[in-house]
């Protein structure tokens, strides 16, 4: 029997909460199945795996409408994954495959589905931060009340776009939710070498806008402040910067030895901040699910993503007339 | 109805009639208002951009739809992209084409590739407007013409006008084009005048214009050189040498065709590209015509080209930098072996 619980102190429904620990899952193992698929050599190009972050991705997208855009990075299938995107589809372009959302043109650094909000992973390191920009001034402009989200990682905040960026974001009171993922490497270099200050966040100063820390690992802290900076964006009043402080499970990309970790650090993001098991307890603490419904969803991800895998290898190459395909609307 | 008016009066009015008609237009760049949150400035004091080309249209559209942007070409250019593929159809001016330097990710890695990357899901309805062009004694970086570069990149569209009329035509095409484009302007010609019809009309991308008809020579001329190759050809009428000036208008796509059939009619080829010549439009050209033109040719193919140096700063430097009438006389008697062949 479940418990009863005061609904008006939580910040979202079980409904929510449901589609949250749902989606959180569904990253970890489909990033945990990708992992496997590469080590045995199924796998062509260049992997870089979400696994650990899924509460930022959640967190955000969770309070986000479809209408609503996100600009991702090199590291995307979980912002995909958050914002709906056809895991099926997303398998099927990892694999290179005609079914793939981008029809296997794009591969895992260019994940896109512009139906569904997400405007597209990207292989430029600090590569998003204009194109969000565009999408909030496309908002803006066109009076839609849409906001645009632009999830970068620690790697591209030395990078010029993400000045320029933030810059012009808040000249123009522009509706962007600059969301940091500080893993603390980027790379194989620590964040404490490669950036002037301490924290991402700090930056936000510069620009004049709010600039907000939140345990990455935690997603009921990523969900609000995430609600926080998009009511303030909705509301015409600009950008926010939040940096959520993570830790990746797996190296940078497919291949990685990770010897720049620690085995100290490496435990103690396995065994104290996982985040799926910190959201399962909340969960469970709060009352909202229990322990069988928690399992039917993991097993029916389960199950989700080896079909997935099952459409993927069963969907033919592209056509070769796909080459030439796509370069223009009209030429 | 035409009437004589600047070329840069016509691409000024190309703005203000796409404007007009499709509110989804914006223009943003530097100082394209210019002054912006400036009390004591009214909006038809405001600057135009830095050659007054898009002057008077903050009045009419209002700064929301004519942008002044902060000096961050990477910022802006990228969120023209980011905008068009959301729904606008922006104008983003790149003041000089030799800022390239500071935006090329959002134009190469972004702009160009996200229709290919994301299968064909994605449409970038972009216009970037840029000036090229030596001869006005600015110098290294604010005298290049880097068309080649763009057109060496897939997914993107290079449109260089040589006259008032292409230029109004050709800006209208590309504003309404669906993938991004990349317009020159070449900034000695803003000046320059000619006839222009009234109207809202646009010039097909991938269409060469034969400027000037002839049968002995044919003068395939980018943007302002054009005006070089029909000066010569007049010079060279004189002499009895029929030249055939053809304009291209559009880099990428290449009029391919008309190159070729005028070739094969005049059996000799000049090519008049004012960047700098390897990996040119001038190579490029010589390459297509060597490869499926061969046989019509009698002579080598010449090119006409600026050195492979950085424009100088000195104005006798300067004008040796570029291509001229004489040089081009200069290789019609190279061309022809006949030493009687020489400028005016």
């Amino acid at each position: 029997m479940m418990k009863s619980v005061d609904q008006k102190d939580l910040l979202f429904s079980r409904e929510k909460a449901v589609w949250m620990y749902q989606k959180m899952v569904e990253i970890r193992k489909f990033e945990d199945r990708v992992h496997e698929l590469f080590m045995k050599g199924k796998l062509p190009g260049f992997v870089h795996l979400y696994a650990g972050e899924e509460a930022i991705a959640v967190g955000v997208c969770a309070y986000l409408s479809e209408k609503d855009s996100i600009v991702s990075t090199h590291r995307g299938h979980g912002h995909c994954i958050a914002k709906e995107c056809d895991l099926k589809g997303m398998m099927a372009e990892i694999y290179g495959k005609a079914a793939g959302l981008c029809k296997g043109k794009g591969g895992s650094m260019h994940i896109a589905d512009l139906a569904k909000g997400m405007l597209g992973a990207n292989g430029i390191v600090g590569g998003g931060f204009p194109l969000a920009v565009g999408a909030a001034l496309t908002a803006k402009l066109k009076q839609t009340g849409n906001v645009s989200v632009c999830f970068f990682g620690d790697g591209a905040n030395n990078q010029g776009t993400f000045h320029e960026g933030m810059n012009l974001a808040a000249i123009w009171k522009l509706p962007v939710i600059f969301v940091a993922e500080n893993n603390n490497y980027a790379e194989a270099t620590p964040f404490s070498y490669a950036s002037s200050c301490t924290d991402i966040a700090q930056r936000a100063a510069a620009y004049n806008i709010p600039g907000a820390i939140v345990d990455g690992k935690d997603v009921v802290a990523v969900y609000k402040a995430a609600k926080d900076a998009v009511d303030r964006a909705r509301k015409g009043e600009g950008p926010t910067l939040i940096e959520c402080k993570t830790y990746r499970n797996y190296g940078h990309f497919e291949g990685d030895q990770q010897k720049y970790k620690t085995d100290e650090e490496s435990r103690y993001h396995r065994d104290e901040k996982d985040s799926i098991t910190l959201f399962r307890n909340y969960l469970l603490k709060n009352g909202l699910l229990t322990e069988e419904k928690l399992s039917a969803i993991d097993s029916s991800v389960e199950n989700a993503i080896s079909e997935a895998v099952r459409f993927a290898e069963e969907s033919p190459l592209p056509s070769e007339e796909e080459l030439l395909a796509d370069v223009y609307v009209s030429y | 109805m035409t009437r004589e008016i600047s070329f840069s009066g016509a691409i000024n009015e190309a703005i203000r009639l796409a404007m007009r008609q499709d509110e989804n237009v914006i223009l943003l760049g530097e100082d394209v208002a210019g002054g912006a949150e400036i009390d004591h400035l009214a909006n038809d004091e405001a600057w135009g951009g830095v050659m007054g080309v898009t002057k008077g249209l903050v009045q009419e559209f209002g700064r929301d739809r004519v942008l002044d942007t902060p000096i961050s070409e990477a910022g802006f250019i990228g969120a023209a992209v980011g905008a068009a593929s959301t729904g606008l159809r922006p104008i983003a001016e790149l003041m000089f084409n030799d800022f390239l330097g500071t935006c090329l990710d959002q134009i190469l890695n972004q702009g160009a590739k996200l229709r290919y990357m994301f299968g064909g899901k994605a449409q970038v309805p972009l216009t970037i407007r840029t000036m090229h062009g030596a001869g006005h004694r600015a110098a290294a970086q604010h005298s290049q013409s880097l068309y080649a570069i763009f057109t060496h990149i897939p997914g993107i569209k290079v449109v260089v006008p040589s006259t008032p009329a292409d230029a109004k035509g050709l800006l209208l095409t590309s504003i309404e084009d669906n993938d991004p484009v990349i317009f020159f302007e070449d900034k000695t010609l803003y000046t320059i005048s000619g006839e222009v019809p009234e109207d809202y009309y646009k010039i097909p991308f991938g269409k060469a214009d034969v400027k000037r008809q002839g049968r002995d020579l044919t003068i395939v001329a980018i943007g302002k050189q054009v005006h070089t190759a029909l000066e010569a050809a007049e010079q060279l009428a004189e002499m009895g040498i029929q030249t055939e000036v053809v304009d291209p208008r559009t880099l990428s796509p290449l009029d391919e065709e008309t190159i070729l059939a005028s070739v094969a009619k005049t059996n000799r080829l000049i090519v008049i590209d004012e960047a700098n010549p390897r990996c040119s439009m001038a190579t490029d050209i010589a390459a297509m015509v060597a490869d499926q033109g061969f046989y019509s040719l009698d002579v080598p193919i010449k090119r006409i080209t600026a050195p492979h140096t950085p424009v100088p700063f000195a104005a006798n430097l300067e004008d040796l930098y570029l291509p001229s009438p004489k040089k081009v006389i200069q290789a019609v008697s190279e061309l022809l072996g006949d030493e009687s062949i020489s400028a005016i």
